[in-house]
């Protein structure tokens, strides 16, 4: 299984190098406003054309680029109820702390787990490269944080169950 | 800098700086952070000392020229406004420009004589604005059709007379921006023959926004760079309704210059430049230009950082963070720095990392064929 995660992250890390190429751009459409076009999608000459790398079905990241910001979308793997319900509350605690973390949308796209919004003021901001980096290994990282929560989670049951049935001894 | 390499460069502490201008004798710069204000550095006692400031725009300021015959500034703002700045008695006074947008102002250029300017918008549209006398006001015309989204970038021909305009429709134009009262009637050239206000003489397409436009030395050859990483190459004495249209493996490039006439000087979001050339007609790249910056790591300022580290990444070396590119974010600009128009020997490169580096053009191909394992 560890054999396609290296070429699943080096597309992205490629993908989003390609497409993290973002300049300050006023709104075309409001005055004196400076808007995500990938949010409000008024002029589709500066939308890009969205891309799915895909692991398999349930693994994959939807990148959408735009003139001057950059939605990226990870759906999780997710083998079983238990992770869909872990997956759940903690995608759901990071986003509700969302102001926070910077990159981090407040709602993930439908189908997707997670979304960052990342615009041409956080490229400014911060190096292109680090970003990049960044989102591989959250990626990465939640893997890990679901499978070992799963695992403790199981743990814990075990546990609890034993204790239990101690009283029918 | 490290002994040897023949790249200056300077940190002004400002914050990405957007666009940049020098005076005629390049003592001093005009750079726009990402702000609202204009600073103009002048080099005293070997650095550079802020001795203006420049604040009447409200919104970042997107588009800067120093007229060096005039020493006049022209800045545009997403405020929808521009001015033009005259130096009076040690004070540089604003003059606002009615240009007449309703959307952001993007780029803005003196024409070669200065007697007049050309603002693009996000409204669609160019305005060519001049003065009037009668009124001493900067008033202007404007160029709407057939522009069908965000101007990015505009140049003038060498005539005074011809406009290159990119915009975000994919599209690059060659628009006659004559006016009768600054200017002398145009003499017939290779882009076209009549040429009133407004004419469209040229328009080609590529595959993404036009992020930069130029015109050669001599007028009869039009680069320009795009989204979709590829460099235009037109020459019009050839035909003027052929585009030559190069990709290459880079990331999109943001700026492009005329070195000589046959050869240009692109940068970009690789954060570094590239060097392209003409040979027999046909656009073929050179090499890349860029020396590698002193190594620098974030030091490692605890043992709780240090052991975090050892168990992250199964090592104990410090992180580095930085590109081997003297820049370390995108290039957003070249500007000739010395030499003659159609003989630039040096050039001066501005980007969002706040850094303005010098190159020298021939010491710079000298240093990256000795060291090609370092680009």
């Amino acid at each position: 299984m560890s054999a396609t995660l290296q070429p699943y992250l080096e597309a992205v890390r490629h993908t989003l190098q390609a497409a993290l190429c973002l300049e300050q751009f006023s709104s075309q459409v409001v005055e004196r406003h400076n808007k995500p076009e990938v949010e409000v999608q008024t002029s589709k000459e500066l939308l890009m054309t969205p891309v799915v790398v895909a692991r398999n079905k349930q693994e994959r990241v939807l990148i959408e680029p735009s003139v001057n910001s950059v939605r990226i979308s990870i759906a999780i793997k997710q083998s079983d109820e238990i992770e869909k319900i872990l997956c759940h509350k903690f995608t759901r605690f990071m986003c509700q702390r969302a102001d926070n973390f910077f990159v981090l949308r407040r709602k993930p796209l439908p189908g997707y787990d997670i979304s960052f919004l990342i615009t041409a003021s956080h490229t400014e901001a911060m190096f292109k490269h680090k970003l990049v980096d960044f989102l591989l290994h959250f990626m990465q990282e939640i893997d890990k944080e679901i499978s070992e929560m799963k695992l403790s989670l199981n743990a814990r049951a075990r546990v609890s169950a034993e204790e239990f049935l101690k009283r029918f001894n | 800098m490290s002994s040897g390499v023949p790249v200056l460069h300077w940190n002004f502490g400002i914050g990405p700086i957007t666009c940049h201008a020098w005076n005629k004798d390049r003592t001093q710069i005009a750079v726009s952070a990402s702000s609202n204000d204009i600073h103009i550095f002048e080099w005293r006692n070997g650095d550079w000392q802020s001795i203006h400031t420049l604040s009447e725009h409200d919104l970042p300021v997107t588009g800067l020229d120093w007229g060096t015959k005039t020493n006049r500034i022209v800045s545009c703002s997403q405020d929808k406004n521009a001015f033009v700045w005259t130096f009076d008695k040690n004070v540089w006074k604003p003059e606002l420009v009615l240009v007449r947008f309703n959307r952001a102002a993007t780029y803005v250029k003196w024409s070669p004589l200065e007697n007049k300017f050309a603002v693009g918008s996000g409204a669609k549209l160019v305005s060519v604005c001049y003065y009037e006398k009668e009124n001493d006001w900067w008033v202007s015309k404007q160029i709407k059709k057939p522009i069908r989204s965000t101007v990015t970038c505009l140049d003038w021909h060498s005539n005074n007379v011809l406009l290159a305009v990119g915009s975000c429709d994919f599209k690059c134009r060659v628009f006659s921006a004559y006016v009768k009262e600054v200017d002398e009637k145009p003499s017939p050239n290779p882009w076209g023959q009549k040429m009133p206000f407004g004419q469209l003489m040229s328009e080609y397409s590529v595959g993404g926004w036009v992020h930069r436009v130029a015109f050669s030395p001599s007028g009869c050859r039009l680069a320009f760079v795009s989204h979709d990483s590829s460099v235009s190459f037109v020459d019009s004495t050839v035909d003027s309704q052929k585009v030559q249209n190069l990709l290459t493996i880079h990331l999109p490039f943001t700026t492009v210059e005329w070195i000589t006439e046959n050869s240009v000087v692109t940068a970009g979001h690789d954060c570094s430049p590239v060097l392209f050339v003409v040979s027999q007609d046909v656009l073929k790249e050179v090499c890349k230009l860029d020396v590698p910056s002193a190594a620098k790591s974030s030091t490692v300022n605890s043992a709780l950082q240090l052991f975090k580290n050892i168990d992250r990444n199964n090592a104990a070396e410090k992180i580095n963070v930085a590109l081997k590119t003297l820049h370390q974010n995108r290039i957003t600009q070249i500007l000739p720095h010395s030499g003659t128009v159609g003989n630039v020997v040096k050039f001066t490169t501005c980007g969002t990392d706040g850094i303005v580096a010098l190159w020298d053009l021939k010491e710079t191909i000298e240093f990256c064929r000795n060291h090609p394992s370092l680009v």
